[in-house]
């Protein structure tokens, strides 16, 4: 698949090393803009020095606007972050399955991020917001290695003030200056308010948080049936050829990287070779 | 008293406990408040008492060197504050301090390790109310530990 060109609008600090960036689509791509589900992932490339997989963190309502935040952590990813506004990006996508949107209708929520995890959820959480009324309790349990490390804050601040979302939020670590909570996301599940067994659940972030917010989930009453997990693994082609993000017998980039708890239960915990 | 009582057994770390027990754990508690900026116990001192948060935030501090004051948890109402008072040395090993306005039920450590040394069923009770809090914050701690979040090189 050859890359397709956008051009780099306009870019944000989210905190240390995180950057949102907003592409565009040249001109002559414009009225081929792809519709993302949430959930879904583009593959961007910096020319001259390769090509990353990036979930989509923006409106799926706007999907002219290809919106993608970023942690400035391996070459390419941090040449991402160091390009000019106007410097041409090569994407490819949308790459995945998304969450599971249809099956939230008319029931509880209860989203679960950690860290950089939130940006796949973004999109989930415009569509629910954009049709409130279709859906039950919403739940956003949030955490974060420390308050500097909050991703979208001044969203979540916002989002905060609405009275149909339950928004809490907690650090791993913190000086006295900072007023709210302190300690591990999962421990937020026992506590949030919403009926377990009509509730379903979308988990992202780093594997180890995942599986206790599983099992705080399931200790909850949260069927396996009703969790939701977005994998993050090596994903280079994008299309189920190289075998890089191979997880036992799934494809993350192919058949994930969002899966129902009760597909990959028994590869969470497996070790690498 | 009855009122503490009710109160105590209202409070999520005594669900369920039985009148005889309850009874028990009422003659060694007390109402508390703290101002915002108070420390309900610091580092170092005896672990004479334990508190069930009614109201209000309490940070757990560790200071360091060079970085000042540390918040390793926070805690809030239904929370049970303060666990070394069931174990030797009996001796709290970070500050407690509170965040805001906190009420809270203060457990005499003392009287109650007594009452649990005469009773053991009574002390059965609080093992199995402790422990599972013990455990749960462990593993807060290993996952804190394992920096989840943090950059790997």
């Amino acid at each position: 698949m050859v890359p397709r060109i956008a051009r780099l609008r306009r870019k944000r600090r989210d905190g240390p090393q995180v950057w949102t960036l907003d592409l565009e689509l040249e001109d002559r791509h414009a009225s081929e803009a792809p519709r993302f589900a949430p959930g879904q992932f583009n593959m961007l490339t910096v020319f001259g020095v390769g090509e990353v997989p990036i979930s989509v963190s923006g409106d799926p309502a706007a999907p002219d606007r290809l919106v993608h935040t970023i942690r400035s952590v391996g070459a390419v990813s941090s040449a991402l972050t160091r390009l000019a506004p106007g410097a041409a990006i090569g994407f490819r996508g949308p790459f995945g399955t998304g969450w599971p949107m249809e099956e939230t209708v008319a029931r509880d929520v209860v989203i679960v991020a950690g860290g950089l995890g939130l940006a796949p959820l973004r999109p989930a959480l415009y569509r629910l917001l954009a049709d409130r009324l279709r859906y039950g309790r919403i739940v956003l349990l949030y955490g974060a290695r420390s308050p500097e490390d909050i991703l979208f804050r001044s969203e979540l601040e916002s989002w905060r003030r609405r009275l149909d979302i339950a928004i809490e939020v907690t650090v791993d670590h913190a000086t006295s200056a900072w007023r709210g909570r302190v300690g591990v996301v999962p421990a937020l599940v026992a506590r949030a308010d919403f009926d377990p067994l009509h509730a379903i659940a979308l988990v992202c972030g780093p594997e180890v948080m995942m599986r206790f917010a599983v099992a705080a989930l399931r200790d909850a009453g949260v069927a396996d049936e009703s969790i939701y997990l977005s994998m993050e693994r090596n994903m280079k082609c994008a299309i189920a050829f190289c075998g890089h993000c191979q997880l036992g017998t799934v494809f993350v980039c192919r058949e994930g990287p969002v899966f129902r708890h009760d597909r990959i239960r028994g590869l969470l915990a497996l070790k690498e070779i | 008293m009855e009122g503490l009582e009710r109160i105590l057994r209202e409070h999520p770390f005594f669900a369920g406990l039985g009148d005889a027990s309850a009874d028990l754990v009422c003659g060694c508690a007390k109402n508390v408040r703290f101002e915002a900026g108070q420390y309900l116990f610091r580092e170092g001192e005896p672990a004479d008492q334990f508190y069930l948060v009614r109201h209000g935030r309490v940070a757990l501090e560790l200071s360091a060197p060079g970085r000042g004051a540390i918040t390793i948890q926070t805690l809030g109402e239904g929370d049970v504050v303060g666990l070394s008072w069931l174990i030797p040395p009996y001796r709290w090993t970070n500050d407690a301090r509170a965040i805001d306005l906190v009420r809270a039920i203060a457990i005499d450590g003392a009287c109650l390790r007594q009452k649990c040394e005469d009773d053991h069923d009574l002390g059965y009770e609080m093992m199995k109310r402790v422990v599972p809090i013990l455990v749960e914050r462990l593993q807060a701690t290993r996952l804190q530990l394992l920096d989840v979040y943090g950059v790997r090189a």
